[in-house]
């Protein structure tokens, strides 16, 4: 008997949980766009588990009507590792923040990459402490007044996919919050990855720090300041589409498309390029010197842990067979008292 | 005192000298870090098991992994106790050590009774190695050891002539020294060379220059103590009355993998370790690593915290989850122990106890943990604690542990100490099917529309064990306060209050299950002797000794420290006085005193190592003639 699945909707993953993020926190699109995209990919809502930290972000797992885990400040991708070495069968996504990801998290996040665990991972980058009411995160920019910088702030922030990218990472992307179709496309991809995805999503707090992705989002100059990547296209963008990125002298360098530049003298972006350094250069393009690239940077494929871990059991019970604790008890030298 | 010619040396002549009988002996080998000490020891130790004879013993690690040679900072020790009788510690005052150079001897000569026998490696005591070892005299020819029974060996030339024809190096040769010895001390107690034998073939097998140089200093050393006119009679010690079956030697970290081993396989259920390397808890992992046809996975983590995170996340999988580590790593865990509480997942969470606070002293033993397990987290959050009183014992424990901490769905502590952990003793190797099973259950698909509660609770108080992967049970879990009927994030004042009550109770639930506490010796009188963990072995020695001397004196050793036994109270009450020696400054004592509101008494020793027999039995007569003077 062959009974017909019922085709899941995103408002299938939806639970009953009345959803406390400020109102305009872009936390809501990101939210959204996830259980699009898990209706998209018809995944079973009782396959997949979102694990959290702490922070604004973290409270996306009661939002799921999937199995979840509200964990602690930092250690989400602990808990994912050693689910997923388990079970393999399920779809595992991290959902973490700046502050839960790079600050107290950021050894977890960092060994969790360089595993290449075949997780998930979902950055929302607001570049602030939401949840704690105001203070800097590690991406706030340099000079940021806070709560806790009434100054400015004194230390240099961080780029979360170069972090990614310096502990291995085998696929990287960026999106915006307010992308809707872009961020799907993104999330998709991720889902669909073999072995750690990271994903950096720009995320505007509505209530500590409005607007700090505005020159990506504002209609009227992000076609100026955003390039995003496609597989085996050129590095195109502006709102007439016709600036470039070029690579000369070691660096990129913006171009007017015209008389002196045509297409094919243009950056051809490469998402399966085998070494992390073209990724790395796309990660070190800041506004507003650059425009900022969204998109998959790196998408390669190396071993998982997960699965290599499960490699090594099936190897090693096939050479020494199953295992069986009459006989462990009885190896090497016993004696018997009659 | 019976003399016998019979030899059970293998592969050797029989020895010609006469053999005195003896009860037991307590012997110590101490040499540099680098000599292969803790080798020789672990020989003597499984050969004398192998013998039959009761067996218990005690590494002492130097804190360094390689310290200066010949310092005193970089000796290293191994004792062994071997007995015709039950013994429960490796023994106090030695009847023999062995010393590789001056240094050892000098920091551990204390130790030797008068008249006991000493041997040395004369070669060692030359002008360099005196001064390392701070020494303004040459021992050997001061005077200063006249109250021993005194054997110079020129081991380091005896050991260069046994290997001399493989043409090793010499850094090589001077190697096999510890097997020169070995084959002395072997030949003066009468030990087989056979699994030694065995043990070079294995470790060596691929080597056969230093198989054969390993072998050669050992049988050589044999000859030595055959051959000298010195050693006039060896000594021979019979086989303990040990209960019937089959036995091997046992660490304490291996009973413990084994252990947890065997509590995943008799609950059908796959083992998730997620660890980080710390000593004296390493071990565990170590071994657990191995037994991957039995498919356990073992996890090392970037530190501490994922360690307890990973394992954590495992059991929310459906795996047996555990994690080790020792007091550092478990203040580093502590977030993630709290978080089990609120998550009512079940995970066991080993910790091997040593020298503190902060790193203290890493290769040491003590039992000053108590605390941090009971109480080191935020909030109320309350967690089966069981201790483990030897090494074979963890055995028993680790599965102990995860029949409570499945059926109350609690995470547990696990304490065992670098004292048992490193230290050996016959294991009775169990039946399969007399160990209890253990059958878990996890929900299925519901059959209506219901709304899953992941926090509904059974007559334990415990909640359902759903695994992802399960249709119609998607459920969040967290560390935010839950709604006593939904399970949902809930602030709600008085839910909060309940929810703790009920955490509590489901914990304090814990002592309805466990068997009533044993006591030795009279069911009441003057003194009663309560202790908990590696102390077992002293307090059991001291106090059978005590009781041999007509002196009433009961000993009732805890197995569980959270929740305590029922009866326990009612046990203290019918004492005069209790006396809990502890190494530590009285942590079981606080909380007796607080549980009962007895004046418990305490004894305290905090040199990081174990209790001698010796100090107890003075503290028991002590505390006896304050019972009398006060009446
Ligand atoms: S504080 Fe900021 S990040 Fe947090 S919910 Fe409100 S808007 Fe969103």
């Amino acid at each position: 008997m062959t009974t017909e699945l019922p085709v899941l909707k995103a408002s299938d993953y939806a639970t009953n949980q009345e959803v406390r993020w400020c109102p305009g926190c872009g936390d809501y699109s990101i939210l959204a766009q996830t259980r699009k995209t898990l209706a998209a990919m018809q995944i079973p809502k009782e396959n997949t588990v979102f694990i959290s930290g702490i922070g604004c972000s973290s409270r996306f797992p009661y939002y799921m009507n999937t199995y979840g885990m509200h964990s602690i400040h930092g250690r989400a991708p602990g808990f994912a590792t050693g689910l997923k070495a388990m079970r393999q069968d399920l779809q595992v996504w991290v959902i973490t923040g700046d502050g839960d990801g790079l600050s107290i998290g950021g050894n977890h996040l960092m060994h969790c990459i360089r595993r290449n665990m075949n997780l998930t991972i979902v950055l929302f980058n607001n570049r602030i402490y939401g949840l704690t009411k105001g203070q800097y995160s590690p991406t706030s920019c340099l000079g940021h007044v806070t709560k806790s910088s009434p100054m400015g702030t004194i230390d240099n922030p961080l780029h979360p996919l170069s972090i990614a990218l310096g502990c291995e990472a085998t696929f990287i992307a960026r999106s915006v919050d307010v992308y809707p179709k872009h961020l799907t496309h993104v999330l998709q991809r991720a889902a669909e990855h073999c072995g750690t995805a990271f994903v950096e999503v720009y995320q505007n707090c509505v209530v500590f720090n409005d607007g700090a992705w505005k020159y990506a989002t504002d209609r009227k100059i992000k076609s100026d300041s955003i390039v995003e990547l496609e597989h085996d296209k050129p590095l195109i963008f502006g709102k007439n589409r016709d600036k470039g990125i070029r690579f000369s002298c070691m660096k990129p360098e913006i171009v007017t498309l015209g008389d002196d530049v045509a297409e094919s003298d243009l950056m051809v972006h490469d998402e399966t390029f085998d070494e992390p350094y073209r990724a790395l250069m796309l990660s070190r393009m800041h506004h507003p010197e650059y425009p900022e690239p969204i998109g998959i940077f790196r998408a390669v494929k190396r071993p998982c842990y997960d699965l290599e871990m499960t490699h090594q059991i099936e190897q090693a019970e096939q050479q020494l067979g199953p295992g069986n604790l009459e006989s462990l008890f009885h190896s090497g030298d016993t004696w018997t008292v009659e | 005192m019976s003399t016998t010619s019979d030899s059970v040396t293998e592969g050797l002549p029989v020895s010609k000298k006469k053999a005195i009988q003896l009860e037991g002996v307590t012997i110590r080998l101490v040499g540099d870090s680098g000599d292969g000490m803790q080798l020789l020891g672990t020989q003597l130790a499984n050969t004398s098991a192998l013998l039959g004879n009761d067996v218990a013993t005690f590494p002492d690690y130097p804190a360094e992994i390689r310290a200066p040679r010949g310092t005193r900072g970089g000796v290293s020790g191994f004792q062994v106790q071997f007995s015709s009788h039950d013994i429960y510690t490796p023994g106090d005052e030695l009847d023999a050590l062995v010393a590789m150079n001056p240094a050892a001897l000098i920091t551990n000569l204390q130790d030797l009774r008068a008249g006991g026998t000493l041997i040395v490696n004369e070669d060692s005591f030359n002008d360099k190695e005196l001064r390392l070892a701070h020494l303004d005299s040459n021992p050997l020819t001061d005077g200063s050891l006249e109250k021993y029974h005194l054997f110079k060996v020129p081991m380091t030339r005896l050991t260069r002539d046994a290997v001399k024809e493989l043409e090793l190096n010499i850094k090589l040769a001077d190697r096999c020294r510890n097997f020169f010895a070995m084959g002395l001390v072997f030949w003066m107690f009468n030990r087989d060379v056979a699994p030694t034998d065995r043990f070079i073939d294995a470790k060596f097998g691929n080597k056969p220059d230093i198989a054969k140089a390993n072998s050669r200093a050992l049988r050589s050393g044999w000859y030595y103590g055959e051959t000298t006119e010195a050693f006039v009679s060896s000594f021979k010690v019979d086989p303990a009355e040990l209960p019937p079956g089959t036995y091997r030697s046992m660490m304490g970290n291996q009973a413990t993998a084994w252990g947890l081993l065997a509590a995943a396989e008799l609950s059908d259920k796959t083992l998730f370790l997620g660890s980080y390397p710390i000593t004296p808890a390493s071990d565990i992992l170590h071994e657990l690593s191995k037994f991957k046809n039995f498919k356990v996975h073992t996890f090392q983590a970037e530190d501490e915290i994922a360690a307890v995170c990973s394992a954590i996340g495992a059991a929310f999988g459906g795996a047996m989850a555990v994690t080790t580590t020792s007091g550092p790593g478990l203040a580093l865990k502590s977030e993630g122990m709290g978080l089990a509480v609120m998550l009512e997942l079940p995970l066991i969470v080993v910790n091997v106890q040593r020298g503190g606070p902060s790193t203290g002293m890493p290769t040491k033993t003590e039992q000053a943990d108590l605390m941090q397990v009971m109480f080191g987290r935020n909030g109320e959050s309350p967690m089966p604690v069981l201790a483990a009183k030897s090494p074979a014992d963890c055995f028993d424990v680790a599965i102990e542990a995860w029949r409570i901490a499945v059926r109350f769905m609690t995470p547990v502590v696990l304490l065992s100490d670098g004292y048992i952990a490193n230290g050996s003793e016959p294991w009775r190797i169990p039946e399969i099917d007399q160990l209890p099973r253990m059958k878990i259950e996890h929900p299925g698909p519901p059959n209506d529309d219901r709304v899953f509660k992941p926090y509904a609770r059974d007559e334990h108080l415990s909640r359902p064990w759903a695994l992802p992967g399960t249709p119609g049970l998607m459920h969040r879990i967290g560390g935010l306060e839950k709604d006593f009927e939904t399970g949902n994030v809930s602030y709600d004042p008085a839910n909060h209050e309940r929810m703790i009550r009920t955490r509590a109770q489901k914990i304090a639930n814990v002592a309805k299950e466990i068997p009533p506490q044993e006591v030795d010796g009279p069911d009441s009188g003057e003194l009663l002797v309560l202790s908990w963990g590696g102390t077992y072995g002293a307090c059991t020695t001291a106090t059978k000794l005590c009781r041999a001397d007509g002196l009433s004196v009961a000993h009732c050793h805890l197995r569980y420290l959270n929740p305590l036994p029922a009866d326990l109270g009612d046990i203290l009450a019918r004492y005069k006085r209790v006396l809990i020696p502890e190494l530590n400054l009285g942590q079981l004592q606080m909380l007796i005193r607080a549980t009962y509101l007895i004046d418990a008494v305490g004894f305290h020793k905090l040199i990081g190592k174990p209790f001698t027999v010796g100090e107890l039995v003075d503290t028991i007569h002590r505390e006896l003639e304050a019972i009398r003077e006060k009446s």
